[in-house]
């Protein structure tokens, strides 16, 4: 290189990206304003592909959903009636993105070792390695990782692994105008989050919660922590995301016995409907 | 993402050799290197890669992010935030962070487009032919068209023939050669920019308050307010980064009101949304400000000593509320206008701060003002007397109660009551509140007066020139705010210096322009000092005391010469050829069809853009071609479309929304024949003076003489940037000395001064201030005096005298600013003085000596450029419609005037009635809603070039129309079908948004439904959609010509244009 490298904001505040810390995204959504400019900053940084559709007619949100091209989805939930119990008309929106689950059902499910755990205590789909064989695309509780059409291979969110190696956050934390999504090592990240909620609540917005943080909704199945995690002010289903995302491993037990309950809870329904046919 | 296919024996070889299995079988930590790849150890970010970085501003809205620049082999490989700046902090809005697509898209303009009279096709031409035709083209038309004197035989030496439009995407020297080679050189009138249609009412609504028409606060100083209302704005969406500091605010406690028609994306942060019906914002400030006097929370100590509130008013001035024709005293039935007598304080004349300084009297203008120097303007500070503006107000205002407010805007009252506290609970001597408006109090008929009664609240509460409070006017373009200051405006020369007008008789020779245009007490006393040093940089030694230093080669005006009397002007054929600066007026302008029909008379068009716009391919694409009434065969317009380059490919600087004069470096050439606007400038008018060189004529005098010398920096032919900056700030002359602040600016043609209040933007030869870069850090004042140039002279809240007490003191510890220091006998504090540095707070005119200029204005008078040193609460001259702000509904609304039942709209309102142009009778059964327009945070403006650009495109995709479930049950629709949305000027189909964001409101006893359509889309780029502006009129503001595209009435049914309503 011969330029001087810009000063980041890690380095103004001397907080350097060390390899063998944990890092992650903590995305606080009563601070997003729905800019989408998280969407636009990972397409441009890692140059993914734009997909021209029709709109969709859901609210603001044109991108619908996580996909091999999109790694950044900014979600829109209108509830001006306020619904779920709120007085005040609300318009919810938050940044979804991998969550860098710890530990991660992805990579537990990657045959070939392609999906790993970077010295950032990321998890990254090694492009050289994935053969496409897509076992990580059900694995994943979050609908996040997905099969590309055009190369075959599994892609997701890296976390900008590529930036952390050179020293900065990830292009979506960097360009967020309200730091509705902030980065930074893990467990300050967790102590801020829960400061914040606190907050929150003393400021009477008792609906904001964690989700994915240790001991948390979304922190559950077997899923220790979820390294990009939320502050969510409704329950996560509104936000499209899973109230108890599992473990693939963990899933296996619990669905048998729930197709044994749902088999069971078949049987007495039919024996009522026959039993009021009789009557 | 890497995309490259390979053989299966080197995908087998290589996933063998990096399969982690084996690795981690031996042990390996899974978070170690073990399974990790050759791609992942070789893995480094592409930043690294570049050769160079580079620091420009991002060229969208008028916020001025700094953006670094990454280049390699002299290609952009990233674009990025720039950390170290003030004013983003590293971050970008979804259009700034699509900055490197915009830059290499693969539709952007490479090669002049040439389309000849009634082709059928594009052409490409050479850069050089282009510029050569151009230029005989604008001789030829500017010769047959001049127009030397009038039948009366005043002189005007002008052109109406050719016009130009476009300036706010560009750079102040940019615009400065612009102004300086079509006003000064070729005599163009029609010289205008998207700051008419976008803020222009800004400029009399904040200088007829405080002096000077732009923001008082900078972005930054946001996040010290405890209390911000946003109000016509949608500050969230439109001003993302700026938005950031609303959110700094909020989260130390700062209350946050968003009063809007719509729930926006602003509402969803806000603690109050106030909804409202549109236009009607006057009406709800008149009650705030009839809560705060009624229930005394205004600022009394701020109040009494720094406006005009005691202020004793000519006792035959009547309000609206209190005379029964619902009029302002001084009504002229006969000119339909004011005569502005009655609004003046008792015994003065008192001429406004605004640019157009004179004011037609019945006397002598100029003997009228010289009273100022007679003694002080009578006051009551007991505010008893019946005639003080106190008085005044409170019966101005009385009829604006709570019931009211709610009956008239639709906002509920206790909602309402809840805001006026808030405002008022924040303010005072240890707290302050913001105001942050845009467009929203822009386009109406009554917009200068809606900024006005923002203002006015903002007085009462004494939230002016302190930390954390102001009124923050956020414009949309990047450099908007410059190109209002260094104006392509028509009634503007630099700096907000009047145009002459061939109307005004005074305005004949250049001793009585001067003689009227001096303000005899406070700032603008030194006006012909600014004035004679504009004309010496624009004609050098060609000027002096013998030729009136060159007067009379001004263009004189004979009229309204904006940009919607502009379009009459072409449909009329008067105008025949037409620069169009990087304005996509089809999509952007009032009355597309209009437009497009003024458009398709002209003879040529000039059309400088990054990507093919809708004003270029109107002949091919446009709705005269779609709706069967012109073929292009028919359509003889003669069209250059030729390839802009955007900041950063270009240096220069642009002043974003609080005065900040940034520049941006040239870090890449851009791509083909793209070229800058200073590069096109430059070399047409080096083209024209070369075909004036031999004449003779009088008339071709000003172009022969106009200074034109600026070194040629590569071979591409880019001139200095800096060398207009060095101009435009100002030197000696003729030693060209750079000068340090517009105090050494003279009038005997000894300095030569571009635009005044940027004098000192290049104090030194070398030093250009507007490249400086050093923010303050984290223990810093924060007000960044070291990080670009704010005009005037660095200071970055106006009026900052105000942040102290009239003794000199802070009014709190908590919002310190700058104070008197009585030992050094001068001011002191954190940002660059707005006031005399060595006047003392105790400091009174001698009134005995007849004081001129400064020395009439006192020591505790914070609004310097004011001829009483006092923002005006009441203005006695300068607007047309008033000295108070009052609420009249919009030309086009559902309903009558329930504050004024004898005068639905302002009188004085411009309506530009045409076949063309009709306009919706009131309560008009046929166009029944409420349609607004407005911006989406997913686009730029009129779409250039986010909708070329696939990563923003993709972000809202297609034109839309936002109408409430209500509604769209009335008529039968869902979301997203399709739907018709017609007014008396044109009919547009667009998708339905059924969204309960926009509810209906209760007016006058019935349900009246808004319905929102954004107007950036329109037929080129990958999101398109039909032009809202298809929908909208040619209205003005009567001090602005600003349309009312806020606030029209229409019709809607479902389906396409094309499908018939059943019988």
């Amino acid at each position: 290189m011969s330029f001087d490298l810009p000063r980041t904001r890690e380095s103004v505040q001397g907080d350097a990206i060390e390899p063998g810390r944990a890092y992650g995204f903590f995305t606080d959504t009563t601070l997003c304003i729905g800019c989408k400019a998280c969407e636009v900053a990972c397409k441009e940084w890692n140059q993914l592909p734009a997909e021209q559709e029709a709109m969709s007619g859901m609210s603001y949100d044109n991108t619908r959903e996580l996909s091999a091209t999109t790694w950044r989805h900014v979600a829109f939930v209108e509830q001006m009636d306020g619904a779920a119990g709120n007085a005040d008309p609300r318009w919810l929106m938050m940044s979804d993105v991998c969550k860098h689950c710890d530990p991660a059902p992805c990579l537990e499910a990657c045959p070939t070792g392609a999906i790993f755990r970077t010295e950032f205590d990321s998890v990254v789909v090694q492009q050289d390695v994935c053969n496409g064989c897509g076992y990580c695309v059900p694995a994943c509780p979050f609908g996040v990782v997905d099969v590309d059409e055009v190369d075959g291979k599994a892609h997701k969110c890296t976390l900008c692994y590529d930036r952390l190696k050179g020293g900065r956050e990830p292009a979506c934390a960097q360009v967020c105008p309200t730091d509705s999504i902030q980065f930074g090592p893990l467990d300050e990240l967790i102590d801020r989050a829960h400061e914040r909620t606190r907050a929150l609540h003393d400021r009477g917005e008792t609906d904001a919660y964690l989700y994915g943080v240790p001991d948390s909704p979304g922190a559950t199945g077997g899923i220790e922590k979820l390294n990009a995690f939320f502050l969510l002010c409704d329950r996560p289903e509104i936000y499209n995301l899973p109230a108890a995302p599992t473990l693939p491993s963990r899933r296996i037990a619990p669905a048998f016995g729930a197709s044994l309950a749902a088999f069971a809870g078949l049987a007495i329904a039919a024996a009522a409907l026959l039993g009021g046919g009789r009557r | 993402m890497t995309r490259a296919k390979q053989s299966p024996q080197r995908r087998l070889a290589h996933f063998l050799r990096n399969w982690s299995l084996p690795r981690q079988v031996r042990g390996a930590d899974h978070r170690s290197s073990a399974a990790r790849s050759e791609m992942s150890e070789a893995l480094r970010p592409r930043f690294e890669q570049a050769e160079m970085v580079g620091t420009s501003v991002c060229p969208f809205c008028a916020v001025g992010c700094s953006t670094r620049l990454y280049v390699r082999n002299g290609q952009l490989i990233n674009v990025e935030g720039n950390p170290d700046s003030p004013v983003n902090q590293g971050t970008l809005c979804p259009k700034g962070a699509a900055l490197l697509s915009v830059h290499t898209a693969p539709s952007r303009l490479k090669k002049v487009k040439y389309r000849a009279p009634f082709s059928t096709e594009w052409e490409e031409k050479p850069l050089d032919w282009a510029m050569d035709r151009i230029a005989a083209l604008t001789k030829k038309t500017r010769d047959e068209t001049f127009v030397r004197t009038l039948p009366d035989g005043t002189i005007v030496n002008h052109t109406l023939g050719v016009a130009s439009l476009g300036g706010a995407t560009l750079d102040n020297e940019e615009n400065y050669l612009i102004k300086k080679i079509f006003g000064g050189g070729l005599g163009m009138v029609w010289i205008e920019n998207q700051a008419r249609v976008c803020h222009s009412n800004s400029v009399p609504g904040l200088g007829a308050a405080y002096g000077r028409g732009a923001a008082t606060m900078a972005q930054w100083d946001l996040a010290n307010s405890d209390c911000i209302l946003v109000m016509g704005s949608n500050m969230a969406e439109a001003h993302p980064i700026a938005f950031r500091f609303v959110m700094q605010a909020k989260e130390r406690g700062a209350k946050l009101i968003h009063v809007d028609p719509r729930f926006t994306r602003t509402s969803a942060l806000a603690d109050i949304h106030a909804p409202i019906r549109t236009g009607t914002d006057i009406a709800f400030l008149g009650g705030i400000i009839r809560y705060l006097l009624e229930n005394d929370l205004w600022f009394r100590d701020y109040a009494l000593a720094y406006t005009n509130l005691a202020t004793i008013i000519e006792k035959d001035f009547r309000s609206p509320s209190e005379d029964p024709s619902n009029l302002f005293s001084g009504w002229n039935d006969r000119k339909k206008s004011y005569d502005q007598e009655s609004w003046q304080y008792v015994g003065f004349t008192i001429p406004s701060a605004l640019a157009e300084h004179y004011i037609d009297t019945a006397e002598s203008f100029s003997e009228l003002t010289s009273r100022l120097h007679d003694h002080p303007p009578r006051e009551d500070p007991t505010l008893q007397h019946p005639m003080c503006v106190y008085q005044i107000l409170r019966r101005h205002y009385a009829p604006y109660t709570p019931e009211m407010v709610e009956q008239v805007t639709g906002c509920p009252k206790e909602v309402f009551v809840s805001i006026a506290q808030a405002l008022a609970e924040n303010s005072g001597r240890e707290k302050t509140g913001a105001i942050c408006y845009a467009v929203g109090w822009n386009h109406h008929t009554t917009g200068v007066q809606m900024i006005r009664a923002g203002g006015l609240v903002q007085s009462l509460l004494g939230n002016i020139g302190r930390p954390g409070g102001g009124i923050l006017a956020l414009r949309g373009h990047c450099s908007i705010q410059g190109s209002t200051d260094i104006p392509t405006l028509y009634n503007m020369l630099p700096s907000y210096l009047p145009q002459p007008n061939a109307f005004k008789p005074q305005a004949r020779h250049y001793d009585q322009f001067l003689d009227d245009e001096t303000i005899p007490t406070g700032w603008w006393h030194n006006f012909p000092k600014y004035m004679t040093s504009l004309l010496r940089a624009w004609y050098g030694d060609a000027v002096g005391p013998q030729n009136e230093w060159g007067y009379q080669w001004l263009p004189k005006l004979v009229g309204d010469h904006s940009q919607l009397a502009m379009t009459l002007a072409m449909n009329d054929g008067l105008i025949k050829g037409l620069f169009l600066l990087g304005q996509n007026v089809v999509v952007g302008g009032s009355n597309s069809r209009m437009v497009q029909r003024g458009l398709a008379q002209l003879d040529w068009l000039v059309v400088r853009d990054t990507e093919t716009v809708e004003s270029a391919s109107f002949w091919q694409k446009g709705h005269l071609v779609r709706d069967g009434e012109m073929r292009p065969e028919e359509i003889g317009t003669e069209i250059f479309l030729m390839p802009a380059e955007l900041a950063g490919e270009k240096e220069g600087s642009f002043t974003n929304t609080h005065r900040l004069v940034q520049w941006h470096d040239k870090v890449i050439d851009g791509p083909g024949d793209s070229r800058s606007e200073l590069w096109f400038m430059y070399h047409l008018g080096q083209r024209l003076k070369a075909l004036y060189a031999d004449s003779s004529d009088e008339q071709d005098e000003p172009i022969r003489n106009l200074t034109l010398d600026y070194p040629i920096r590569n071979a591409r032919g880019d001139i200095e940037a800096e060398s207009v900056l060095r101009e435009i700030s100002g030197y000696t002359w003729p030693q060209r000395e750079q000068l340090s602040s517009f105090q050494a600016l003279k009038d005997d043609g000894s300095t030569a001064c571009g635009s005044w209040i940027y004098c000192g933007a290049f104090p030194e030869n070398d030093r250009n201030q507007t490249r400086r870069r050093n923010a303050d850090g984290p223990d810093g004042p924060g007000t960044h005096l070291d990080w670009a140039f704010a005009w005037p002279a660095n200071r970055r809240t106006l009026y900052n005298r105000a942040s102290a007490d009239p003794e000199g003191r802070p009014w709190s510890e908590a919002k310190r600013l700058i104070w008197w220091d009585g030992e050094e006998e001068s001011w002191d504090g954190n940002d660059a003085i707005d006031f005399p540095p060595d006047k003392a707070p105790n400091y009174r005119p001698d009134w005995s000596k007849k004081p001129e200029g400064m020395e009439a204005i006192r020591g505790d008078e914070p609004f310097i450029m004011m001829p009483d040193g006092r923002a005006h609460i009441y203005s006695p001259s300068g607007l047309k419609d008033g000295p108070l702000p009052t609420h009249y509904e919009p030309v086009e609304s559902p309903g009558g005037n329930l504050l004024y039942p004898e005068q639905r709209e302002n009188p004085v309102a411009k309506k530009f009635e045409r076949e063309i142009n009709p306009l919706h009778a009131p309560g008009d059964p046929a166009y029944p809603h409420v349609l607004t327009t407005y911006r989406l945070t997913e686009h730029h403006c009129a779409g250039t070039p986010t909708r070329a650009t696939p990563s923003t495109a993709e972000l809202q995709p297609e034109g839309f129309a936002e109408i409430p479930p209500q509604l769209a049950r009335e008529i039968g629709v869902s979301n997203l079908d399709w739907i018709t949305i017609a007014t008396a000027r044109g009919a547009v189909e667009t998708r339905a948004l059924v969204t309960e964001r926009l509810h209906p409101l209760r007016l006058d006893g019935r349900q009246v439904y808004q319905i929102g359509m954004p107007w950036h889309f329109g037929w080129e780029g990958e999101a398109t959609g039909d032009i809202a502006n298809m929908l909208t009129a040619a209205i003005g503001d009567p001090n602005t010509s600003m349309h009312e595209n806020k606030s029209l009435t229409c019709a809607i049914r479902a389906g396409r244009l094309t499908e018939r309503r059943p019988e």
